[in-house]
């Protein structure tokens, strides 16, 4: 079980998807500028995350190697499907505010990342987890952002307005804001992660161990440093 | 003669030091100042001193927050506080100017190391942050009580094909509406042959933006070129803002590239785009290609061989 918690807590800070391994910015920077619409990208994500790393773990034996990557794009669009029809049901403005994104999670590339780097490798429970924490890990990024974003771009907090008009940094809810905003999270986690006497690897936390990463990079990302 | 040091080069030093440079350019800049006092009234005054201020104190906390020695005495802060302050209007409320210096010099200017290792100009980028932020204060130009008809409305560059030529007198003494440093090119020019005679800065730059924007402006037949030169914020970019040291190319011929650079660019985005940024997004785009020009055109060392 600690294992699994491990597992889980490396999608939230030491591995998180998008300050760490920087998958799935596009999202992250398009999304950010309601707290609505990034919560909403969130829950999104971590859904159909959970479920593809669960399902893809589940065939892992059966998918033949070669046509690895269009069998994952075809889970992974099942559930973003889902999500979608669900979301366009039930929560309209939800569904507007997001457009084109929600249907772009069947490309994401943590969806696939971790299709390919982790649940094509390990049991459907550590899939589980490692799909719940990079979920939640995204989840938390995109939330944040779109925290200071909304609030001092729009001066509203989930459609309140909470700064009086007139009082607002326009800048931050455009895209050179969404940038500033991602490169300061990015230094604020980097920063705490140092501080706790772990450094991070700056290549695409590559962990080094060749034999069970996919990401092909045949150890050249070792000897770059 | 006790003891004997061995260095490196350079060995011939001047007595110039970035506060005497700063300081010269402080000069330059108060012909521009008072034109504007004049042209906009006394509150003009009370932006520039906030606004220097306001980059000062940035400076100074930012350095006391991360322990670093205290380099306000160098006077950049101090010319880009004013700088920021010339690019907005007379009735910009005083708390969106600030927003503007923190931003320049914290994010573009501290962040990234201090005075020579920013990558673009700190002012520029300023200006561009309270333009997209704050678009409808920034583009609220004060109309002076002295201007002329075809002059008394917004900028001159959005009535450009209702101006003649008998409206050159108003447009060269700034009397017209604008932001506070730019409109008066007399004052302007009289600082930048200030800053030319005392060898603070080179003619190329300013002279290759001029001639290029004005090439490029007949080129793309834009209307009144010569005019259009006279109105916006061309001068104020050209003299003092594209000359910036650190943002700027080393030699002559990159130097050449840079200003033609920034002159097609100003033109092209003047004519084709209806912006009013085009003399700050021209100068920060030619900013973000100098270490390529710098690359592009160093020279060969004197004997040198080239490698292959």
């Amino acid at each position: 079980m600690k294992r699994k918690f491990e597992i889980f807590k490396n999608g939230l800070f030491k591995e998180n998807p998008v300050l760490i391994l920087t998958l799935g910015c596009c999202s992250v920077l398009a999304i950010s500028v309601t707290v609505l619409g990034g919560l909403g990208m969130g829950i999104a994500l971590t859904f159909v995350l959970v479920c593809s790393n669960v399902v893809i773990s589940l065939l892992r034996n059966i998918i033949p190697g070669k046509v690895r990557i269009p069998c994952y794009i075809v889970v992974v669009a099942a559930f973003v499907t889902l999500v979608e029809m669900v979301t366009e049901a039930y929560m309209k403005e939800l569904y507007d505010t997001m457009g084109v994104f929600l249907a772009l999670i069947v490309v994401n590339c943590i969806v696939l990342g971790r299709a390919e780097m982790f649940a094509s490798k390990n049991s459907v429970g550590d899939s589980f987890f490692d799909g719940l924490g990079m979920g939640l890990g995204y989840t938390m990024v995109i939330t944040a952002i779109s925290i200071v974003r909304e609030l001092l771009g729009s001066g509203t907090l989930l459609g309140v307005r909470i700064i009086p008009e007139g009082y607002q940094l326009g800048i931050l809810s455009q895209t050179p804001g969404g940038f500033f905003c991602f490169g300061c999270a990015m230094a604020i986690l980097i920063a705490s992660l140092n501080k706790k006497g772990k450094k991070i690897d700056k290549s695409t936390g590559c962990g080094h161990d060749c034999g069970s990463c996919g990401l092909g990079c045949a150890g050249r990302g070792g000897e770059s440093k | 003669m006790s003891e004997l040091y061995v260095s490196s080069s350079p060995h011939i030093r001047s007595g110039r030091t970035t506060q005497k440079i700063m300081l010269d350019v402080i000069i330059a800049l108060m012909p521009a100042l008072i034109a504007s006092v004049l042209i906009f009234g006394p509150r003009t005054l009370l932006l520039t001193a906030v606004s220097a201020a306001a980059c000062v104190a940035c400076e100074a906390l930012w350095e006391k927050l991360m322990k670093k020695p205290c380099t306000v005495s160098d006077l950049s802060a101090t010319v880009t506080g004013i700088l920021i302050a010339f690019n907005v209007p007379a009735g910009m409320p005083v708390w969106e100017l600030i927003v503007g210096d923190v931003v320049a010099i914290i994010v573009v200017k501290m962040l990234f190391g201090g005075l020579g290792c920013n990558f673009i100009n700190p002012a520029m980028v300023g200006r561009v942050a309270m333009f997209l932020s704050f678009t409808a204060d920034m583009t609220n130009y004060a109309i002076p009580s002295k201007a002329v008809d075809a002059l008394s409305s917004a900028t001159p560059l959005s009535v450009m094909d209702k101006l003649t030529w008998s409206d050159f007198p108003a447009l060269f003494l700034g009397v017209h509406g604008g932001v506070l440093g730019e409109t008066c090119a007399l004052a302007l020019i009289i600082g930048g042959v200030y800053l030319v005679a005392r060898k603070v800065i080179k003619p190329i730059i300013p002279l290759a933006y001029l001639g290029s924007c004005l090439l490029f402006s007949c080129l793309f037949g834009g209307e009144q070129p010569v005019l259009s030169l006279f109105s916006g914020g061309v001068f104020l970019g050209a003299i003092f803002m594209a000359t910036d040291y650190v943002t700027s190319p080393f030699t002559n011929k990159g130097k050449l590239i840079f200003g033609i650079g920034c002159g097609f660019l100003t033109a092209a985005i003047r004519i084709f785009s209806n912006s009013a940024g085009g003399v700050s997004f021209s100068i920060l785009l030619m900013n973000l290609l100098v270490p390529y020009i710098n690359s592009l055109t160093m020279p060969k060392p004197l004997g040198g061989v080239s490698e292959k």
